[in-house]
């Protein structure tokens, strides 16, 4: 139908691993995620009020990491997957200058429903782990 | 906190446990291709789902949707949070907490669930309860209470498309943060220094002024690595040194998976390497992928600066 293709429930096992997405933390992503999330919450677009809390520098909101999650997921499996579930552990925050590390793994696969759950882990080069959690998606069954 | 300070403010806190933090309310916008667009632009997602018509139209779906992430989105009460958020129940809480101590603030888990997608045209409706609050708890970050509430979404039809559960941490803190000052830098980790002593600060010397160096028996000329007082084959105390051509083969090697080091590259490659001169030197392999290494496999060697602290000889496919 195009150039997008969408995995098959049948062709993704568990074990599978996603490619991984390396992301520039910068602190126009950081804005720019906050302000296309609707989170004006000073501290993901002010230094100084992010600078009161004790950090550094203003540091990205959890919307962007649930989008930035989301897009991992979707990058690999295609268009027509139905994400059904996103849960996410938070951990150390994306500050500018860093980069953060996405992996994924398919942990689960459930024929009854067609949904495939997959680990997600993002890691910041400088903080380690800014989130963890569990994506699942519902793929296509028919070939 | 006395037994029955606590009690009296447990009695209070508890009571916000099922309370509305707000009734069912519609988003100020109706789903729609811009706000979808900005999202997809910042977030670098291309998915034609979301902002391909075209594409769309030919898809199971027939038509775009509205990127499920985006969910809690669409009701954020928008640019007057740069002024303050308006009191509910929920901020009522968070300052009873507050008065008690408990101003630490750290989300720990955010769980979205979707049960169906929504498109332009579609408009959210929000109404969110404070849903549990944990006991005491004796946490990393201090004593305090997990708060989770729970935010439900429906559509204009009354349909439900999703639910946000969002937990909270509440805690005393053990230090204040301090405010952080004008232009810190980030503290960058550092791989772990090289251990220097007498025996052996020598060799890292040389390392750090770009040479690779093998230690030598003056006696009997026999090489060793690494470098340490007296020769295994004559006994000799008198040693010097020559320079490694930096040349040699993989004998052993690993991937250092777990854990993961502050300071270090993720899964870096680990080598027995026999330098052409006939020694051995533990040192990390780059410049290639870990299923690519063998052993045999040939390697050079550049000693280069890894971090702005260290210098290391690393070894490339030759
Ligand atoms: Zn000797």
């Amino acid at each position: 139908m195009s150039e997008y293709t969408t995995l098959n429930y049948a062709d993704v096992h568990v074990g599978d691993k996603l490619p991984e997405l390396a992301i520039d933390i910068t602190t126009g992503l950081i804005v720019g995620g906050a302000m296309a999330t609707r989170d004006y919450e000073p501290v993901h677009h002010d230094k100084s009020a992010a600078q009161a809390t004790g950090l550094p520098d203003v540091f990205m909101n959890i919307l962007t990491s649930q989008g930035l999650m989301s897009r991992f997921v979707t990058d690999w499996s295609g268009p027509e997957a139905v994400i059904r579930k996103l849960d996410l552990k938070l951990g150390a925050p994306n500050l500018p200058g860093m980069v953060m590390t996405i992996s994924g793994e398919v942990t689960d696969k459930d024929d009854s429903s067609g949904q495939v759950s997959i680990a997600v882990v993002g890691e910041n080069n400088i903080w380690g782990m800014h989130m963890q959690g569990t994506v699942t998606i519902a793929l296509p069954q028919e070939a | 906190m006395t037994p029955e300070e606590q009690k009296a403010f447990e009695d209070r806190i508890y009571a916000y446990v099922g309370v509305k933090v707000c009734e069912r309310t519609a988003a100020k916008d109706a789903v729609n291709p811009a706000m979808i667009r900005h999202w997809a632009e910042a977030m670098g997602d291309t998915n034609p789902a979301y902002t391909d018509e075209t594409w769309a139209a030919n898809s199971r779906r027939g038509k775009t949707i509205a990127p499920p992430a985006m969910m809690y989105a669409w009701n954020q009460e928008g640019f007057t949070v740069t002024r303050g958020r308006a009191s509910d129940p929920q901020t009522d809480m968070v300052e009873l907490f507050n008065e008690y101590g408990f101003t630490g603030v750290l989300g720990t888990n955010v769980t979205q669930e979707y049960f169906k997608e929504v498109s332009p045209g579609d408009t959210l409706y929000l109404e969110m309860e404070i849903d549990s609050i944990s006991e005491r708890k004796a946490t990393a970050r201090g004593i305090g209470y997990f708060f989770e509430t729970l935010a439900t979404f429906s559509d204009q039809n009354g349909e439900k498309v999703g639910t946000q559960r969002f937990r909270v941490l509440k805690f005393i803190p053990q230090e204040q943060p301090t405010a952080a000052t004008g232009d810190d830098k980030l503290e960058v980790p550092t791989r772990i220094p090289s251990p220097r002593g007498h025996d052996n600060g020598w060799w890292w010397q040389a390392v750090d002024e770009g040479k690779l160096l093998i230690q030598r028996c003056k006696r009997c000329q026999v090489l060793r690595h690494p470098p340490r007082p007296m020769c295994g084959e004559c006994q000799s105390l008198e040693w010097d040194s020559i320079e490694s051509g930096m040349e040699g083969e993989v004998i052993s090697y690993t991937c250092l998976r777990h854990p993961a080091i502050p300071g270090y590259p993720k899964d870096p490659v680990c080598a027995v390497i026999k330098l052409a001169e006939g020694t051995n030197l533990v040192a990390n392999i780059v410049g290639c992928d870990y299923d690519d290494v063998f052993i045999g496999m040939k390697l050079k060697g550049r000693i280069e600066q890894v971090d702005e602290k260290t210098t290391l000889p690393q070894f490339y496919p030759a």
